[in-house]
C-alpha cells in the first residue's frame, strides 16, 4: 500500500535556485527508506516537504492518496527526529516525550502510561526526571525518537539523525532504529549522506544528486547495478573505465575484450564500465585477464587496499584479503563483476532494458 | 600571569571603591546619624512612622510595577515582530535611536505633545472635541516612563528570541502544537531569561524616577525618587534623604533577588 507519493514535485526558491526538479517518489507503508545524497542534493528538502515545513512550487504530495500540500505540519500524521534532536531544553526527559500528547490534551494518566512505554522502547527507563542537558548524545537521540514515536505517527522522518554520534554509537543506533522500525511496523524515512548507513538499514534507497532522483532500489541492487557514474562513485569504491560494446554479453575496455553479463545495448556504443574493488583478485600473471604492476599496498585490518597499474596506464583499486603474490601479477574478475553503464541512461530506461534481456534469457 | 592580571584590575577596583562603595558608605553613614553627628535610628523611625513616607514607598513600587508591566506588554510583541522581520537591524536601530537623545529633551517633547495647546489637543479640537487635561496626569506619567524604558526591555527580549533555535520551534509544530501552544509552551519559557533581564533593567530605574514625575506627572505622583530630591535640595535634610536612599537600595536588591530567581534551568 502506498502511503506517501510525490508527483512531479519541483521546489524552486525565490532566488531562482531549484532544489528539486520534477521529482517522483512512491513510498510504501511499513518500509525503511533512505534518501541518500551529498549535501545540496535535495534530500532534506524532500523531508521538509513531507513534514510540512516547506511547500512545493509545483507538483503534488499525497498521503494515503490524499493531497496534503497545504496541510500544516502540526496536522500531518507524521513526526520528525531532527538533526540536532531539537529537544526542549526547559523540559525534562518525561516532559519532552509527553509534549505531543499534552498539546493534544491527552489525559495525564494515559500520558504516563504511553511515555513509560516509550522510555522502555528506547531503553531509557528511569530517566524521566533527568534534564535533557545531562544526557549523552546517544541518549538525547533516543529521547528525540521517543518524543516522535509516542504520537503514533504513520511515518517517522529522520533528518541525518545519527551524524552527530561517534562511529561506534552510530552502529548501535543503526541496529536499534532498524529493530524499532520492525517492531512498530511503521514507515521510516531516513535522510543521510552516509552510504554505509543507508546500505545497512534500508529496505529501499533513493539516491539523489542536484535535486534529481538518480536511482532507487534495494541496497544490493543499487550497489551491484548502479545506473550511472554518480551512483557508482557515491556508493562504495569503484574502478570506472570507458569502453564500448562489441555485442550482447561482450564488452571492450582497456584494450581487451571481456565476457560480461549485460545486453540490450547497440554494438559499438560507447559505455562506462564499473568494477568493484572487492570483485577483483590478484593471481599469477598468466592466469589473469589483465597484467598489472602493484604500486602500493595498505593493510587495513580486514583487507588489503592495493593500487596497481596496467599496461594501458589505468590505476586499479583492489580490495583483497591476501597480499599481492608478486610485484607483477594477473588481475582476475568474473564476467558478472563487470557492470556496464550506458551514458546518460535514466533509471526507467535502465529498468526497461534489464527486464527485456532478462526475459530473453528465460 | 597572576600578578599581571591583578594589575589590570586596579583601575576597576579604584573606580568601584570611589564611585560605588564610598557613596554607599556615605549614604549609610548619613542615614544612620542625626543632625548632631550621633549614631541614631531617628531617621528610620521617622520614615516608618510617617504615613506619607510609607505611602510614597508603596506608590513608588506600584508605579514601577505599572510602568514595567506596560513596557513589557509593548516590548515583547515588538521584539517578536522584529525577530521575524527581514531588516532586523534597521528596526532595532529605530528602537535604540531614542536612547541617544537626552532624556530631558525627550521629556520636553512630550510636554509639547500633551500640553493644553499641544499636538494631540489640537488634533482633538479639529475633530470637535474640547481640549483635555493630558499633561500632569498619572496616566501621562506612566505612558511617558514606559516610552523611555522600551528600548531597555526590547533589547534583551529580542536577543533571547534571536538566539532561539528554529529547529526547536519546528519540533513543537511537528509534534502538533498550534501557534499559540508553541508560543506559550516553548517560546515564552525559553525567552524568560531575556524578559527577566528586561524587567530588571526597567523596574529598578522606575523605582527612583523623579524628573518625569515632576515634568509630566506634575507632582501628582510622588515617588521615593521625588522625595529624595526634595529632602536633599529643598528641605536640606540630608539624613532623611539618605535614609530613603538606603531603603530604595534595599528594595532594589530585593527585586533583583526575586527576579534573578531560578537559574538551575540553565
Amino acid at each position: 500500500m502506498k502511503i506517501i507519493e510525490l508527483k512531479h514535485v519541483t521546489r524552486q526558491y525565490p532566488d531562482g535556485f531549484t532544489a528539486l526538479h520534477d521529482l517522483n517518489l512512491s513510498l510504501e507503508s511499513g518500509k525503511f527508506y533512505s534518501l541518500l545524497g551529498p549535501s545540496g542534493s535535495g534530500k532534506t528538502t524532500i523531508l521538509r516537504l513531507i513534514a510540512g515545513f516547506d511547500q512545493p512550487t509545483q507538483g503534488e504530495i499525497l498521503f494515503n492518496g490524499r493531497k496534503i500540500n497545504d496541510l500544516p505540519a502540526a496536522q500531518r500524521p507524521l513526526n520528525t527526529v531532527f538533526q540536532n534532536y531539537a529537544l526542549f531544553p526547559h523540559l525534562n526527559v518525561f516532559e519532552n516525550i509527553a509534549f505531543g500528547l499534552k498539546v493534544k490534551k491527552v489525559p495525564a494518566d494515559q500520558i504516563q502510561v504511553k511515555v513509560d512505554r516509550m522510555l522502555s522502547l528506547v531503553r531509557l527507563e528511569g530517566f524521566g526526571q533527568r534534564s535533557v542537558q545531562e544526557l549523552s548524545g546517544g541518549q538525547q537521540q533516543r529521547v528525540a525518537i521517543a518524543r516522535a514515536l509516542v504520537n503514533q505517527p504513520k511515518v517517522l522522518l529522520l533528518d541525518e539523525s545519527l551524524s552527530a554520534l561517534d562511529k561506534k554509537l552510530r552502529k548501535t543506533m543503526q541496529f536499534e532504529l532498524r529493530s524499532i522500525q520492525k517492531q512498530l511496523g511503521i514507515t521510516f524515512i531516513f535522510v543521510t549522506h552516509d552510504q554505509e548507513e543507508a546500505l545497512a538499514m534500508s529496505d529501499e534507497i533513493f539516491v539523489l544528486n542536484e535535486g534529481r532522483l538518480q536511482q532507487s532500489g534495494s541496497p544490493s541492487a543499487i550497489y551491484d547495478e548502479p545506473v550511472n557514474e554518480f551512483v557508482a562513485r557515491f556508493i562504495g569504491d569503484s574502478n570506472l573505465l570507458m569502453g564500448h560494446m562489441i555485442r550482447d554479453f561482450e564488452v571492450e575496455f582497456d584494450n581487451h575484450r571481456f565476457e560480461c553479463a549485460d545486453a540490450g545495448i547497440k554494438p559499438g556504443e560507447q559505455v562506462q564500465v564499473l568494477l568493484r574493488p572487492e570483485d577483483l583478485s590478484l593471481v599469477a600473471p598468466q592466469q589473469g585477464k589483465i597484467v598489472v604492476e602493484v604500486l602500493s599496498q595498505l593493510f587495513l585490518g580486514d583487507h588489503y587496499e592495493i593500487w596497481a597499474k596496467d599496461d594501458a596506464g589505468f590505476n586499479w583499486l583492489i580490495h583483497t584479503v591476501e597480499k599481492a603474490p608478486t610485484k607483477r601479477c594477473g588481475l582476475h574478475f568474473a564476467p558478472d563483476a563487470i557492470h556496464v553503464m550506458r551514458l546518460g541512461e535514466s533509471e526507467s530506461e535502465f529498468d526497461q532494458r534489464l527486464s527485456q534481456y532478462e526475459d530473453n534469457e528465460k | 600571569m597572576r600578578s599581571k592580571s591583578s594589575f589590570f584590575i586596579i583601575p576597576y577596583v579604584l573606580w568601584l571603591l570611589l564611585f560605588v562603595v564610598m557613596p554607599m558608605i556615605l549614604l549609610a553613614v548619613n542615614a544612620f546619624t542625626n543632625g548632631q553627628g550621633q549614631v541614631s535610628l531617628v531617621n528610620l523611625r521617622a520614615f516608618l512612622t510617617n504615613g506619607a513616607c510609607l505611602k510614597m514607598m508603596v506608590n513608588s513600587f506600584w508605579y514601577a510595577v505599572l510602568i514595567t508591566g506596560l513596557t513589557l506588554l509593548i516590548s515583547y510583541p515588538l521584539a517578536l515582530v522584529i525577530a521575524h522581520c527581514r531588516h532586523q537591524r534597521v528596526w532595532l536601530l529605530l528602537v535604540i535611536l531614542p536612547t541617544w537623545i537626552n532624556l530631558l529633551l525627550k521629556t520636553y517633547a512630550f510636554i509639547g505633545l500633551l500640553g493644553q495647546h499641544g499636538l494631540i489637543n489640537q488634533a482633538l479640537q479639529l475633530i470637535g472635541l474640547a481640549p483635555r487635561q493630558l499633561l500632569f496626569t498619572k496616566t501621562a506619567f506612566v505612558i511617558v516612563a514606559a516610552y523611555i524604558e522600551i528600548p531597555f526591555m526590547v533589547l534583551p527580549i529580542y536577543n533571547s528570541l534571536h538566539a532561539l533555535d528554529q529547529q526547536i520551534i519546528a519540533a513543537a509544530r511537528d509534534l502538533g502544537a498550534s501557534s499559540w501552544q508553541t508560543f506559550w509552551r516553548v517560546v515564552w519559557p525559553l525567552t524568560l531569561p531575556g524578559v527577566r533581564a528586561g524587567v530588571q533593567a526597567v523596574f529598578i530605574p522606575s523605582l527612583s524616577l523623579f524628573m518625569i514625575t515632576r515634568l509630566i506627572g506634575g507632582n501628582k505622583v510622588i515617588t521615593l525618587g521625588t522625595a529624595i530630591e526634595e529632602y536633599f535640595l529643598t528641605t536640606m535634610n540630608w539624613h532623611m534623604g539618605s535614609m530613603i536612599g538606603v531603603i530604595l537600595i534595599v528594595i532594589m536588591v530585593l527585586v533583583l533577588l526575586a527576579t534573578s530567581g531560578k537559574e538551575q534551568n540553565k
